[in-house]
């Protein structure tokens, strides 16, 4: 299969990406445990705060980098680091394949 | 980020050391015993529940709100078959409306693409396919079912088609083993997210039909090479989960993460058991949702407290430096094997069966029986 067009690729996570979850990996606030969760497959996640922060933000619109300015602002810390941060998190998700594209990047 | 399957101690969603039990984290329904499938490894009660004693839609959907508020968050539709229960949508409709995860994992061959868009409309999470080879000759005598392989490929599409995420399940013994490479390739053009490689567990059909399925060591070395080989292959593309064979191993699994720590399982019948091999250990009572709330069964049910925590375990394992790891392995295991349920899982090194049951599985594996005794209510049947 390899050298098929159409196999799948390895989403490879840049700044100018817009990332999103798909359906079956969903962020949610459990009150039983007052934490919040990433529930997947067979897998429950507990995201620290920063990462919560990040993927409420990853609606599949919003790029990386427009993220990153966002904190940035917020923490008066440098737009770089920040975004070198995120899309390290943001592919470590995207290989476990709980990351999706959004819809406005092509 | 930490991995609930990790069991990493202290954090919010495993109970810390010292402690019996937690807040269940998830909750397998076998929904029935009805399949029209016939594998020989089926992880069901050998004595299956009869379809006159399953929990009807209002008592499973009642069964359902209960469990948020109990901390639970995903519910896996399993039987048997779950699409053989004519109200499955409506069961997955009420773990939506609850507020719960929800994945339905199925043989595929009774799917339709009509069918699969009412459940991804219900708002199902997740699907889980089986598939038994990749040979269609050899998948469909493995489930004893005609046609069921292509059934499958065109339910696996459907689902993809229908918007709903895929996870391969590819249940792995010596008369598959060969197939591996193919398997994960076929999960790949199939456009599933995810494969888990699980290799036969044997308990209950798996345990009658053991020299049948068990696996030759260079088989299982093999088997980890090319696991390994596509992990690293496929990084991104299709994630790998490996259940690596027990009769093999050094260490014991952390079996549920626990007795009664973070999982259970309701069999049709509404028992609330630790897992679903449980009831293959005799002389234990289990209670049901008929007749107990569920937080009342999964605080005080006496079955499941019996293996709870660890005062319970005996040498080797009460002195043991992992038992707090793998709490002393597979009870069901240790009940199969020694006929004490609390016995050291003869998985584990430190058991004083284990050079036994490594022999076992070595003679086995080189018998050269293939012929299967095939599941049903009526007590399995020989291959003919």
């Amino acid at each position: 299969m390899t050298g098929d067009a159409r196999a799948p690729q390895r989403l490879i996570v840049t700044g100018e990406m817009a990332v999103t979850l798909p359906r079956h990996v969903q962020l949610r606030f459990n009150k039983p445990r007052d934490m919040w969760l990433l529930l997947a497959p067979e897998r429950v996640l507990e995201p620290d705060a920063i990462a919560v922060t990040v993927l409420q933000k990853c609606d599949g619109t919003r790029t990386i980098r427009d993220i990153s300015q966002e904190l940035a602002d917020i923490y008066t810390a440098p737009v770089e680091t920040i975004e070198a941060d995120v899309t390290a998190m943001m592919q470590d998700l995207a290989d476990k394949g709980f990351l999706t594209e959004g819809r406005t990047h092509e | 980020m930490s991995d609930a399957s990790a069991l990493e101690p202290d954090t919010g969603l495993t109970p810390g050391k010292g402690t019996s039990h937690g807040l269940p984290v998830a909750v397998l329904l076998e929904v029935t015993h009805r399949c029209p499938l016939q594998c020989p490894y089926c992880s069901n009660p050998v004595e299956l529940d009869r379809p006159k004693s399953e929990l009807s839609t209002e008592e499973w959907v009642r069964v359902l709100h209960e469990m948020p508020d109990l901390g639970i968050l995903q519910v896996h539709f399993s039987g048997g078959e779950p699409m053989a229960r004519k109200d499955i949508v409506e069961l997955v409709q009420a773990a939506t409306d609850a507020g719960l995860y929800s994945n339905l994992i199925t043989s595929g061959v009774t799917l339709t693409r009509e069918r699969l868009e009412a459940l991804a409309d219900a708002g199902l999470s997740h699907v889980q396919i089986s598939f038994q080879a990749n040979d269609p000759v050899l998948a469909n005598r493995v489930g004893g079912y005609k046609n069921g392989h292509a059934k499958k490929l065109e339910a696996a599409k459907w689902t993809r088609e229908a918007g709903l995420p895929l996870t391969v399940n590819a249940v792995m013994h010596r008369q598959n083993l060969h197939e591996l490479p193919d398997m994960i390739d076929m999960a790949v053009e199939m456009g599933a997210h995810r494969i888990e490689v699980a290799n036969v567990q044997y308990y209950g059909w798996a345990l009658k039909n053991r020299a049948a399925l068990m696996p030759t060591m260079a088989q299982i070395e093999e088997c980890n090479r090319v696991v390994e080989e596509a992990e690293e292959r496929l990084k991104g593309i299709l994630a790998i989960d490996y259940v690596v064979p027990d009769y093999y191993a050094v260490r014991p699994k952390t079996c549920m993460g626990g007795w009664g720590r973070q999982f259970f399982n309701i069999s049709p019948a509404g028992r609330v058991l630790p897992c679903h091999a449980a009831e293959s250990i005799t002389g234990l009572e289990f209670d049901s949702v008929r007749d107990h709330a569920l937080g009342w069964i999964w605080d005080h049910s006496p079955a499941l407290n019996l293996y709870r925590g660890t005062d319970w375990m005996p040498e080797p394992c009460q002195s043991c430096d992992f038992k707090e790891e793998d709490f002393g392995g597979c009870r069901c295991q240790a009940f199969a094997l020694t006929g004490d349920a609390a016995n050291t899982d003869p998985a584990c090194s430190f058991s004083p069966h284990h050079d036994a049951i490594f022999k076992t599985a070595e003679t086995e594996a080189e018998t050269g029986e293939t012929r299967f005794i095939y599941r049903n209510l009526a007590g399995g049947t020989p291959e003919a």
